[in-house]
Protein backbone atom coordinates (compact mmCIF):
# COMPACT_ATOMS: atom_id res chain seq x y z
CA UNK A 1 0.00 0.00 0.00
CA UNK A 2 1.53 3.59 -1.19
CA UNK A 3 0.85 4.31 3.26
CA UNK A 4 2.79 1.38 3.89
CA UNK A 5 5.72 3.68 1.62
CA UNK A 6 5.80 6.76 3.42
CA UNK A 7 9.03 7.64 4.06
CA UNK A 8 10.16 9.67 7.07
CA UNK A 9 10.69 13.47 6.49
CA UNK A 10 14.36 13.56 6.33
CA UNK A 11 14.67 11.06 3.86
CA UNK A 12 12.33 12.68 1.85
CA UNK A 13 14.39 15.71 2.34
CA UNK A 14 17.44 13.82 1.17
CA UNK A 15 15.75 12.82 -2.30
CA UNK A 16 14.20 16.59 -2.72
CA UNK A 17 17.89 17.57 -2.78
CA UNK A 18 19.11 14.64 -4.96
CA UNK A 19 16.43 15.29 -7.35
CA UNK A 20 17.30 18.94 -7.55
CA UNK A 21 21.06 18.26 -7.77
CA UNK A 22 20.16 15.48 -10.74
CA UNK A 23 18.13 18.38 -12.48
CA UNK A 24 20.22 21.26 -12.07
CA UNK A 25 23.16 18.94 -13.40
CA UNK A 26 21.55 18.08 -16.26
CA UNK A 27 20.49 22.35 -17.32
CA UNK A 28 23.91 23.03 -16.27
CA UNK A 29 25.30 20.52 -18.85
CA UNK A 30 22.74 21.54 -21.60
CA UNK A 31 24.00 25.42 -20.79
CA UNK A 32 27.46 24.15 -20.72
CA UNK A 33 27.07 22.95 -24.50
CA UNK A 34 25.56 25.67 -25.53
CA UNK A 35 28.23 27.97 -24.97
CA UNK A 36 26.99 30.24 -22.12
CA UNK A 37 29.35 28.93 -19.78
CA UNK A 38 32.09 29.79 -22.65
CA UNK A 39 32.34 33.28 -23.70
CA UNK A 40 35.63 32.83 -25.34
CA UNK A 41 34.36 30.32 -27.86
CA UNK A 42 34.32 31.63 -31.63
CA UNK A 43 30.73 30.90 -32.73
CA UNK A 44 28.89 32.04 -35.78
CA UNK A 45 27.35 34.78 -34.19
CA UNK A 46 30.50 36.61 -33.45
CA UNK A 47 32.06 35.81 -36.88
CA UNK A 48 28.69 37.43 -38.46
CA UNK A 49 29.03 40.41 -35.91
CA UNK A 50 33.22 40.57 -36.74
CA UNK A 51 31.77 40.89 -40.09
CA UNK A 52 29.60 43.85 -40.01
CA UNK A 53 30.83 47.09 -41.02
CA UNK A 54 31.12 50.38 -37.75
CA UNK A 55 28.02 51.26 -39.03
CA UNK A 56 26.12 48.37 -38.61
CA UNK A 57 24.99 45.37 -40.89
CA UNK A 58 23.41 45.86 -43.77
CA UNK A 59 19.71 44.37 -43.51
CA UNK A 60 18.25 41.70 -45.40
CA UNK A 61 21.36 41.37 -46.99
CA UNK A 62 24.11 38.39 -46.82
CA UNK A 63 26.57 39.72 -44.29
CA UNK A 64 29.74 39.73 -46.32
CA UNK A 65 29.91 39.68 -50.35
CA UNK A 66 26.85 41.70 -50.14
CA UNK A 67 26.87 43.39 -53.12
CA UNK A 68 26.18 41.68 -56.48
CA UNK A 69 24.26 40.05 -59.26
CA UNK A 70 22.94 36.72 -60.34
CA UNK A 71 23.30 34.71 -63.34
CA UNK A 72 22.19 31.48 -64.81
CA UNK A 73 23.59 29.75 -67.49
CA UNK A 74 25.18 25.88 -67.96
CA UNK A 75 27.65 23.81 -67.08
CA UNK A 76 29.00 21.76 -69.60
CA UNK A 77 31.41 18.58 -68.49
CA UNK A 78 33.84 17.52 -70.88
CA UNK A 79 33.83 14.12 -69.14
CA UNK A 80 37.68 14.73 -67.60
CA UNK A 81 36.88 15.50 -64.55
CA UNK A 82 35.23 11.43 -63.62
CA UNK A 83 39.30 10.25 -63.41
CA UNK A 84 39.13 12.01 -60.32
CA UNK A 85 35.24 11.95 -58.98
CA UNK A 86 32.62 10.26 -59.48
CA UNK A 87 30.53 12.90 -59.07
CA UNK A 88 27.45 13.57 -61.98
CA UNK A 89 28.51 16.83 -62.74
CA UNK A 90 31.83 15.59 -64.19
CA UNK A 91 30.05 12.68 -66.48
CA UNK A 92 30.18 14.63 -69.95
CA UNK A 93 26.87 16.58 -70.37
CA UNK A 94 25.08 19.66 -69.44
CA UNK A 95 23.96 20.95 -66.40
CA UNK A 96 21.98 23.97 -65.22
CA UNK A 97 23.93 26.76 -63.19
CA UNK A 98 23.13 29.72 -61.34
CA UNK A 99 25.67 31.54 -59.55
CA UNK A 100 26.10 35.37 -58.31
CA UNK A 101 28.93 37.76 -59.22
CA UNK A 102 29.67 39.76 -56.08
CA UNK A 103 31.93 41.57 -54.37
CA UNK A 104 33.68 41.20 -50.81
CA UNK A 105 31.99 43.82 -48.87
CA UNK A 106 29.39 43.71 -46.48
CA UNK A 107 27.65 46.85 -47.79
CA UNK A 108 25.86 46.31 -50.67
CA UNK A 109 25.80 50.28 -52.01
CA UNK A 110 29.71 50.01 -51.55
CA UNK A 111 31.33 51.15 -54.73
CA UNK A 112 33.14 49.42 -57.00
CA UNK A 113 36.67 50.48 -57.08
CA UNK A 114 36.84 49.87 -53.16
CA UNK A 115 36.24 46.61 -53.44
CA UNK A 116 39.46 44.58 -53.66
CA UNK A 117 38.11 40.97 -53.45
CA UNK A 118 35.07 39.90 -55.92
CA UNK A 119 33.49 36.35 -55.57
CA UNK A 120 31.36 33.69 -57.38
CA UNK A 121 28.92 31.56 -56.00
CA UNK A 122 27.95 28.98 -58.05
CA UNK A 123 25.53 26.14 -57.35
CA UNK A 124 25.25 23.21 -60.26
CA UNK A 125 22.81 21.05 -60.37
CA UNK A 126 22.47 17.30 -61.97
CA UNK A 127 19.68 14.79 -63.01
CA UNK A 128 20.28 12.60 -60.09
CA UNK A 129 19.15 15.21 -57.86
CA UNK A 130 22.47 16.10 -56.28
CA UNK A 131 23.92 19.79 -56.09
CA UNK A 132 27.30 21.37 -56.20
CA UNK A 133 28.17 24.50 -54.44
CA UNK A 134 30.82 26.48 -54.24
CA UNK A 135 31.84 29.93 -53.50
CA UNK A 136 34.90 31.64 -55.10
CA UNK A 137 37.04 34.87 -55.13
CA UNK A 138 39.19 36.26 -57.05
CA UNK A 139 42.36 36.11 -54.56
CA UNK A 140 45.22 32.91 -54.98
CA UNK A 141 44.68 32.47 -51.65
CA UNK A 142 43.25 33.42 -48.51
CA UNK A 143 44.65 35.84 -46.31
CA UNK A 144 44.71 33.62 -42.52
CA UNK A 145 45.74 30.31 -42.33
CA UNK A 146 42.63 29.47 -39.61
CA UNK A 147 39.31 30.75 -39.12
CA UNK A 148 39.98 32.13 -35.75
CA UNK A 149 42.78 34.12 -37.59
CA UNK A 150 40.20 35.02 -39.55
CA UNK A 151 37.93 36.37 -36.56
CA UNK A 152 41.18 38.44 -35.26
CA UNK A 153 41.75 39.63 -39.06
CA UNK A 154 38.80 41.23 -38.99
CA UNK A 155 38.80 42.56 -35.47
CA UNK A 156 42.53 44.73 -36.52
CA UNK A 157 41.22 45.34 -39.95
CA UNK A 158 38.04 47.24 -37.62
CA UNK A 159 40.17 48.34 -34.99
CA UNK A 160 40.92 52.20 -34.28
CA UNK A 161 44.55 51.37 -32.67
CA UNK A 162 46.43 51.90 -35.66
CA UNK A 163 49.24 48.94 -34.71
CA UNK A 164 46.57 46.64 -34.98
CA UNK A 165 46.92 45.56 -38.40
CA UNK A 166 50.58 45.02 -37.99
CA UNK A 167 50.58 43.46 -34.64
CA UNK A 168 48.11 40.95 -36.86
CA UNK A 169 50.72 40.63 -39.72
CA UNK A 170 53.54 40.27 -36.95
CA UNK A 171 51.39 37.20 -35.37
CA UNK A 172 50.08 35.92 -38.67
CA UNK A 173 52.83 36.26 -41.22
CA UNK A 174 50.96 33.91 -43.88
CA UNK A 175 49.16 37.03 -44.44
CA UNK A 176 51.88 38.84 -46.14
CA UNK A 177 50.96 36.47 -49.72
CA UNK A 178 47.54 37.70 -49.78
CA UNK A 179 48.60 41.13 -49.33
CA UNK A 180 50.89 41.20 -52.01
CA UNK A 181 48.27 39.80 -53.97
CA UNK A 182 46.52 42.99 -53.46
CA UNK A 183 48.73 45.20 -53.98
CA UNK A 184 50.45 44.54 -56.73
CA UNK A 185 47.65 41.98 -58.84
CA UNK A 186 46.14 44.10 -61.58
CA UNK A 187 42.27 45.17 -61.46
CA UNK A 188 39.99 44.51 -64.49
CA UNK A 189 37.00 46.59 -65.23
CA UNK A 190 34.83 43.63 -65.74
CA UNK A 191 33.59 40.16 -63.31
CA UNK A 192 34.04 38.29 -67.01
CA UNK A 193 37.76 38.93 -67.05
CA UNK A 194 38.34 38.06 -63.41
CA UNK A 195 39.16 34.72 -62.61
CA UNK A 196 37.70 32.80 -59.63
CA UNK A 197 39.49 30.11 -56.94
CA UNK A 198 38.20 27.69 -54.57
CA UNK A 199 41.07 28.20 -52.35
CA UNK A 200 39.64 25.35 -50.09
CA UNK A 201 41.03 22.32 -50.95
CA UNK A 202 38.72 19.39 -50.66
CA UNK A 203 38.70 15.54 -51.60
CA UNK A 204 37.44 13.80 -54.91
CA UNK A 205 36.68 10.26 -54.53
CA UNK A 206 36.79 8.31 -58.10
CA UNK A 207 34.77 5.75 -58.71
CA UNK A 208 37.22 3.19 -57.66
CA UNK A 209 37.58 5.01 -53.66
CA UNK A 210 40.11 6.69 -54.64
CA UNK A 211 40.94 9.91 -52.93
CA UNK A 212 42.50 13.29 -54.59
CA UNK A 213 42.88 16.08 -53.06
CA UNK A 214 42.23 18.78 -55.16
CA UNK A 215 41.40 22.82 -55.22
CA UNK A 216 39.69 24.30 -58.53
CA UNK A 217 39.22 27.62 -59.85
CA UNK A 218 37.11 29.01 -63.29
CA UNK A 219 39.32 30.83 -65.87
CA UNK A 220 37.91 33.08 -68.00
CA UNK A 221 37.73 33.07 -71.74
CA UNK A 222 37.55 37.00 -71.85
CA UNK A 223 41.11 38.43 -72.01
CA UNK A 224 41.76 40.70 -68.83
CA UNK A 225 41.99 44.29 -68.93
CA UNK A 226 44.11 45.66 -66.52
CA UNK A 227 42.67 49.04 -65.05
CA UNK A 228 43.20 50.96 -62.20
CA UNK A 229 40.69 51.06 -59.44
CA UNK A 230 40.80 55.14 -60.00
CA UNK A 231 39.62 54.66 -63.87
CA UNK A 232 37.36 51.76 -62.34
CA UNK A 233 36.62 54.93 -60.05
CA UNK A 234 35.53 57.43 -62.54
CA UNK A 235 33.29 54.61 -64.25
CA UNK A 236 30.84 54.58 -61.77
CA UNK A 237 30.11 53.02 -58.22
CA UNK A 238 28.12 50.50 -59.93
CA UNK A 239 29.51 49.37 -63.42
CA UNK A 240 30.70 46.08 -62.39
CA UNK A 241 26.96 45.19 -62.85
CA UNK A 242 26.04 47.38 -65.41
CA UNK A 243 28.75 46.12 -67.40
CA UNK A 244 28.12 42.45 -67.03
CA UNK A 245 24.58 43.12 -67.84
CA UNK A 246 25.59 44.84 -71.37
CA UNK A 247 28.44 42.42 -71.87
CA UNK A 248 26.00 38.84 -71.17
CA UNK A 249 23.25 40.97 -73.41
CA UNK A 250 25.76 41.12 -76.63
CA UNK A 251 26.37 37.36 -76.04
CA UNK A 252 27.19 34.35 -73.42
CA UNK A 253 30.63 34.28 -70.97
CA UNK A 254 32.26 31.27 -70.67
CA UNK A 255 34.95 30.29 -67.75
CA UNK A 256 37.29 26.85 -67.98
CA UNK A 257 36.96 24.90 -65.23
CA UNK A 258 40.35 24.20 -63.74
CA UNK A 259 41.24 21.27 -61.30
CA UNK A 260 44.51 21.32 -59.60
CA UNK A 261 45.37 17.98 -58.16
CA UNK A 262 47.60 18.22 -54.70
CA UNK A 263 50.98 15.92 -54.64
CA UNK A 264 51.04 13.82 -52.22
CA UNK A 265 52.15 15.72 -48.75
CA UNK A 266 50.89 18.65 -50.29
CA UNK A 267 49.01 20.44 -47.38
CA UNK A 268 45.57 20.46 -47.84
CA UNK A 269 44.71 22.36 -44.29
CA UNK A 270 45.97 25.86 -44.87
CA UNK A 271 44.11 28.19 -47.85
CA UNK A 272 46.39 30.66 -47.10
CA UNK A 273 49.40 28.58 -49.21
CA UNK A 274 49.12 27.85 -52.45
CA UNK A 275 50.33 24.92 -53.77
CA UNK A 276 53.37 24.99 -55.69
CA UNK A 277 53.08 25.79 -59.76
CA UNK A 278 54.00 22.47 -60.97
CA UNK A 279 50.99 20.73 -59.62
CA UNK A 280 48.84 18.67 -62.19
CA UNK A 281 46.09 19.96 -63.29
CA UNK A 282 42.81 18.92 -65.22
CA UNK A 283 40.13 20.78 -67.50
CA UNK A 284 37.13 19.59 -66.39
CA UNK A 285 34.46 21.72 -68.46
CA UNK A 286 33.11 24.88 -68.67
CA UNK A 287 30.79 27.54 -67.25
CA UNK A 288 28.47 29.66 -69.76
CA UNK A 289 27.06 32.51 -67.96
CA UNK A 290 23.94 32.94 -70.19
CA UNK A 291 21.63 35.19 -68.21
CA UNK A 292 21.83 38.24 -66.12
CA UNK A 293 19.05 37.81 -63.57
CA UNK A 294 17.10 40.61 -61.45
CA UNK A 295 19.12 40.63 -58.06
CA UNK A 296 16.85 41.55 -55.60
CA UNK A 297 13.74 39.67 -57.03
CA UNK A 298 16.14 36.59 -58.63
CA UNK A 299 17.13 32.83 -58.02
CA UNK A 300 19.84 34.04 -55.85
CA UNK A 301 18.56 35.87 -53.17
CA UNK A 302 18.01 32.80 -51.20
CA UNK A 303 20.39 30.50 -51.94
CA UNK A 304 23.18 30.33 -49.71
CA UNK A 305 26.10 28.96 -51.49
CA UNK A 306 27.29 26.98 -48.31
CA UNK A 307 30.60 25.31 -49.74
CA UNK A 308 30.13 22.23 -48.40
CA UNK A 309 26.98 21.29 -50.12
CA UNK A 310 28.59 18.75 -52.05
CA UNK A 311 27.77 15.82 -54.41
CA UNK A 312 28.78 12.56 -53.30
CA UNK A 313 32.72 11.93 -55.10
CA UNK A 314 33.45 15.46 -53.69
CA UNK A 315 33.79 15.63 -49.73
CA UNK A 316 35.46 18.39 -47.21
CA UNK A 317 39.53 17.67 -46.53
CA UNK A 318 41.37 18.72 -43.67
CA UNK A 319 41.05 22.54 -44.29
CA UNK A 320 39.06 24.01 -40.95
CA UNK A 321 37.32 26.77 -43.53
CA UNK A 322 34.56 24.94 -45.37
CA UNK A 323 32.93 23.71 -41.69
CA UNK A 324 33.41 27.16 -40.49
CA UNK A 325 32.15 28.95 -43.37
CA UNK A 326 28.93 26.93 -43.30
CA UNK A 327 28.30 27.75 -39.99
CA UNK A 328 28.70 31.32 -40.46
CA UNK A 329 26.98 31.22 -43.80
CA UNK A 330 24.05 29.30 -42.11
CA UNK A 331 24.03 32.65 -39.34
CA UNK A 332 24.34 34.70 -42.58
CA UNK A 333 21.10 33.03 -44.16
CA UNK A 334 19.06 32.54 -41.21
CA UNK A 335 19.56 36.43 -40.37
CA UNK A 336 18.77 37.67 -43.66
CA UNK A 337 15.54 35.41 -44.41
CA UNK A 338 14.09 36.94 -41.29
CA UNK A 339 15.13 40.71 -42.49
CA UNK A 340 13.25 40.71 -45.64
CA UNK A 341 11.13 43.29 -45.06
CA UNK A 342 14.26 45.46 -44.64
CA UNK A 343 15.50 44.85 -48.16
CA UNK A 344 11.89 44.58 -50.29
CA UNK A 345 11.32 42.44 -53.21
CA UNK A 346 10.83 44.99 -56.15
CA UNK A 347 7.48 43.41 -57.60
CA UNK A 348 7.58 45.92 -60.40
CA UNK A 349 11.22 45.34 -61.18
CA UNK A 350 12.09 44.10 -64.75
CA UNK A 351 15.04 41.29 -65.20
CA UNK A 352 17.99 43.91 -66.77
CA UNK B 1 -0.68 -2.63 -4.61
CA UNK B 2 -1.08 0.02 -7.15
CA UNK B 3 0.22 -0.74 -10.51
CA UNK B 4 1.70 -4.24 -9.88
CA UNK B 5 1.46 -6.13 -12.93
CA UNK B 6 0.60 -3.16 -15.09
CA UNK B 7 3.20 -1.80 -16.54
CA UNK B 8 3.95 -0.44 -20.20
CA UNK B 9 4.77 -3.12 -22.62
CA UNK B 10 8.41 -4.23 -23.17
CA UNK B 11 7.63 -3.16 -26.49
CA UNK B 12 6.79 0.46 -24.68
CA UNK B 13 9.37 0.59 -22.78
CA UNK B 14 12.46 -0.43 -25.05
CA UNK B 15 10.87 2.31 -27.21
CA UNK B 16 11.28 5.11 -24.27
CA UNK B 17 14.62 4.23 -23.43
CA UNK B 18 15.93 4.28 -26.98
CA UNK B 19 14.14 7.85 -27.69
CA UNK B 20 15.72 8.75 -24.41
CA UNK B 21 19.18 8.35 -25.48
CA UNK B 22 18.06 10.16 -29.08
CA UNK B 23 16.65 12.78 -27.88
CA UNK B 24 18.59 14.08 -25.05
CA UNK B 25 21.34 13.52 -27.81
CA UNK B 26 19.55 15.57 -29.98
CA UNK B 27 19.23 18.50 -28.14
CA UNK B 28 22.67 18.44 -27.12
CA UNK B 29 24.18 18.59 -30.36
CA UNK B 30 21.79 21.05 -31.70
CA UNK B 31 23.06 23.14 -29.11
CA UNK B 32 26.48 22.53 -29.61
CA UNK B 33 26.39 22.89 -33.09
CA UNK B 34 24.85 26.10 -33.66
CA UNK B 35 27.36 27.69 -31.28
CA UNK B 36 31.04 26.04 -32.97
CA UNK B 37 32.07 27.32 -36.11
CA UNK B 38 34.95 23.98 -35.70
CA UNK B 39 34.85 21.07 -37.94
CA UNK B 40 33.01 19.29 -35.66
CA UNK B 41 30.10 21.49 -37.16
CA UNK B 42 29.28 19.25 -39.78
CA UNK B 43 29.42 15.80 -38.50
CA UNK B 44 27.42 17.35 -35.88
CA UNK B 45 24.77 18.87 -38.66
CA UNK B 46 25.10 15.47 -40.08
CA UNK B 47 24.41 13.70 -36.89
CA UNK B 48 21.50 15.65 -36.19
CA UNK B 49 19.66 15.44 -39.42
CA UNK B 50 20.17 11.44 -39.10
CA UNK B 51 18.68 11.25 -35.75
CA UNK B 52 16.35 13.74 -36.57
CA UNK B 53 14.48 11.29 -38.97
CA UNK B 54 15.26 8.44 -36.62
CA UNK B 55 13.45 9.85 -34.11
CA UNK B 56 10.55 10.71 -36.21
CA UNK B 57 9.94 7.22 -37.47
CA UNK B 58 10.50 5.52 -33.78
CA UNK B 59 8.25 8.32 -32.88
CA UNK B 60 5.34 7.40 -35.01
CA UNK B 61 5.72 3.71 -34.02
CA UNK B 62 5.55 4.73 -30.56
CA UNK B 63 2.12 6.35 -30.76
CA UNK B 64 0.98 3.35 -32.81
CA UNK B 65 1.92 1.28 -30.43
CA UNK B 66 0.36 3.42 -27.07
CA UNK B 67 -2.85 3.58 -28.99
CA UNK B 68 -2.78 -0.09 -29.40
CA UNK B 69 -1.53 -0.96 -25.47
CA UNK B 70 -2.24 2.53 -23.93
CA UNK B 71 -0.78 2.99 -20.55
CA UNK B 72 -1.27 1.77 -17.32
CA UNK B 73 -3.55 3.64 -15.24
CA UNK B 74 -1.52 6.55 -12.51
CA UNK B 75 -2.57 5.62 -8.58
CA UNK B 76 -5.50 6.47 -7.64
CA UNK B 77 -4.28 9.06 -4.96
CA UNK B 78 -2.37 11.02 -7.13
CA UNK B 79 -3.15 14.61 -6.39
CA UNK B 80 -5.41 16.10 -9.42
CA UNK B 81 -2.77 18.57 -10.13
CA UNK B 82 -0.31 16.09 -10.60
CA UNK B 83 -2.56 13.62 -12.62
CA UNK B 84 -3.22 16.96 -15.07
CA UNK B 85 0.38 17.69 -15.53
CA UNK B 86 1.09 14.07 -16.36
CA UNK B 87 -1.39 14.26 -18.96
CA UNK B 88 -1.08 17.09 -20.68
CA UNK B 89 3.26 16.68 -20.51
CA UNK B 90 2.64 13.56 -22.46
CA UNK B 91 0.49 15.38 -24.93
CA UNK B 92 3.38 17.88 -25.42
CA UNK B 93 6.11 15.36 -25.48
CA UNK B 94 4.58 13.49 -28.22
CA UNK B 95 3.62 16.69 -30.24
CA UNK B 96 7.41 17.34 -29.95
CA UNK B 97 8.65 14.11 -30.81
CA UNK B 98 6.43 14.07 -33.62
CA UNK B 99 6.80 17.87 -34.64
CA UNK B 100 10.63 18.76 -34.18
CA UNK B 101 11.30 16.67 -37.09
CA UNK B 102 8.94 17.46 -38.97
CA UNK B 103 9.55 21.56 -38.68
CA UNK B 104 13.64 20.75 -38.92
CA UNK B 105 12.80 19.04 -42.20
CA UNK B 106 10.23 22.03 -43.56
CA UNK B 107 12.61 24.76 -42.19
CA UNK B 108 16.06 22.74 -44.57
CA UNK B 109 13.16 22.81 -47.26
CA UNK B 110 11.84 26.45 -47.31
CA UNK B 111 15.60 27.19 -47.29
CA UNK B 112 16.48 25.20 -50.52
CA UNK B 113 19.09 23.33 -49.12
CA UNK B 114 19.54 18.96 -49.90
CA UNK B 115 18.77 17.19 -46.74
CA UNK B 116 20.97 14.49 -47.17
CA UNK B 117 21.12 11.66 -44.37
CA UNK B 118 23.78 9.94 -43.12
CA UNK B 119 25.02 7.08 -45.47
CA UNK B 120 24.30 9.98 -48.44
CA UNK B 121 20.19 9.18 -48.15
CA UNK B 122 18.97 12.61 -49.93
CA UNK B 123 15.12 13.18 -48.85
CA UNK B 124 12.54 15.07 -51.04
CA UNK B 125 11.99 18.98 -49.71
CA UNK B 126 8.25 19.02 -48.03
CA UNK B 127 7.67 22.40 -48.27
CA UNK B 128 9.04 25.17 -51.68
CA UNK B 129 11.86 28.10 -50.97
CA UNK B 130 10.51 31.09 -48.98
CA UNK B 131 12.08 32.98 -46.71
CA UNK B 132 8.94 33.87 -44.65
CA UNK B 133 7.55 30.07 -43.92
CA UNK B 134 12.30 29.92 -42.93
CA UNK B 135 12.06 32.61 -40.77
CA UNK B 136 8.80 31.09 -39.26
CA UNK B 137 10.14 27.58 -39.00
CA UNK B 138 13.53 28.39 -37.34
CA UNK B 139 12.04 30.14 -34.71
CA UNK B 140 9.67 27.56 -33.46
CA UNK B 141 12.82 24.71 -34.23
CA UNK B 142 14.55 27.13 -32.30
CA UNK B 143 12.49 28.05 -29.50
CA UNK B 144 10.75 24.71 -28.89
CA UNK B 145 13.81 22.99 -28.90
CA UNK B 146 14.49 24.46 -25.32
CA UNK B 147 10.80 24.14 -24.54
CA UNK B 148 11.24 20.19 -25.26
CA UNK B 149 14.61 20.36 -23.08
CA UNK B 150 12.66 22.04 -20.17
CA UNK B 151 9.81 19.07 -20.44
CA UNK B 152 11.83 16.64 -20.31
CA UNK B 153 13.48 18.07 -17.36
CA UNK B 154 10.11 18.00 -15.85
CA UNK B 155 9.30 14.39 -16.59
CA UNK B 156 12.22 13.36 -15.43
CA UNK B 157 12.07 15.36 -11.97
CA UNK B 158 8.80 14.03 -11.73
CA UNK B 159 9.98 10.13 -12.43
CA UNK B 160 12.41 10.62 -9.91
CA UNK B 161 9.51 12.06 -7.29
CA UNK B 162 7.39 9.10 -8.40
CA UNK B 163 10.57 6.78 -7.45
CA UNK B 164 12.19 8.07 -4.33
CA UNK B 165 9.44 10.36 -2.57
CA UNK B 166 6.06 8.33 -3.43
CA UNK B 167 7.26 5.18 -4.00
CA UNK B 168 4.01 4.58 -6.10
CA UNK B 169 5.15 2.62 -8.22
CA UNK B 170 4.21 4.77 -11.43
CA UNK B 171 8.33 4.66 -12.15
CA UNK B 172 8.46 0.92 -12.08
CA UNK B 173 5.69 1.08 -15.02
CA UNK B 174 8.42 2.52 -17.21
CA UNK B 175 11.60 1.40 -15.25
CA UNK B 176 13.95 -0.09 -18.06
CA UNK B 177 14.41 -3.14 -15.81
CA UNK B 178 12.13 -4.96 -13.37
CA UNK B 179 12.80 -3.50 -9.57
CA UNK B 180 13.11 -5.90 -6.66
CA UNK B 181 10.18 -5.46 -5.35
CA UNK B 182 8.16 -6.99 -8.68
CA UNK B 183 10.51 -9.80 -8.86
CA UNK B 184 9.50 -10.94 -5.36
CA UNK B 185 6.43 -12.57 -4.60
CA UNK B 186 3.34 -9.79 -4.40
CA UNK B 187 3.10 -9.31 -0.94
Amino acid sequence: MPESRRLPARSVFGSLVIIFVVIAGSAAAFAYTAGWFSPRRLTPDKMVDALAPPTGAALGHRRNHAKGICFTGVFESNGSGSTLSKAQVFVRGQYPALGRFNLGTPDPNAPDSTVRVRGMGLRISTPDGQEWRTAMINAPVFPAATPQAFHELLLAAASKDPNAMKAFAGAHPEIATFGAWAKSAPWTGSYAEDRFNSLNAFIFVDNSGAEHAVRWSLLPAAQAVPISPDELAKRGPDFLQQEIVDRVRRGPLHWTMVVTVANPGDSTGDPSKAWPEDRRTVEVGTLTVQQIEAEADGPCRDINFDPTVLPAGIRISDDPFPAARSSIYAKSYDLRTAESKDYPRTATSTKP
Amino acid sequence: MIGIGQRFTPLQRLLHWLMVFCIVAMLFIGVGMVSTITPKYLPLVSIHKSLGIAILVLALIRLVVRLRYGAPPLPADLPEPMRLAAHLSHYALYILMIGMPLLGWSMLSAAGYPVVLYGGVRLPAILPQSDRLHTLLWNAHFYLAFLFFALILMHFAAALFHALVRRDGVFETMAPVPSRDELTPAE
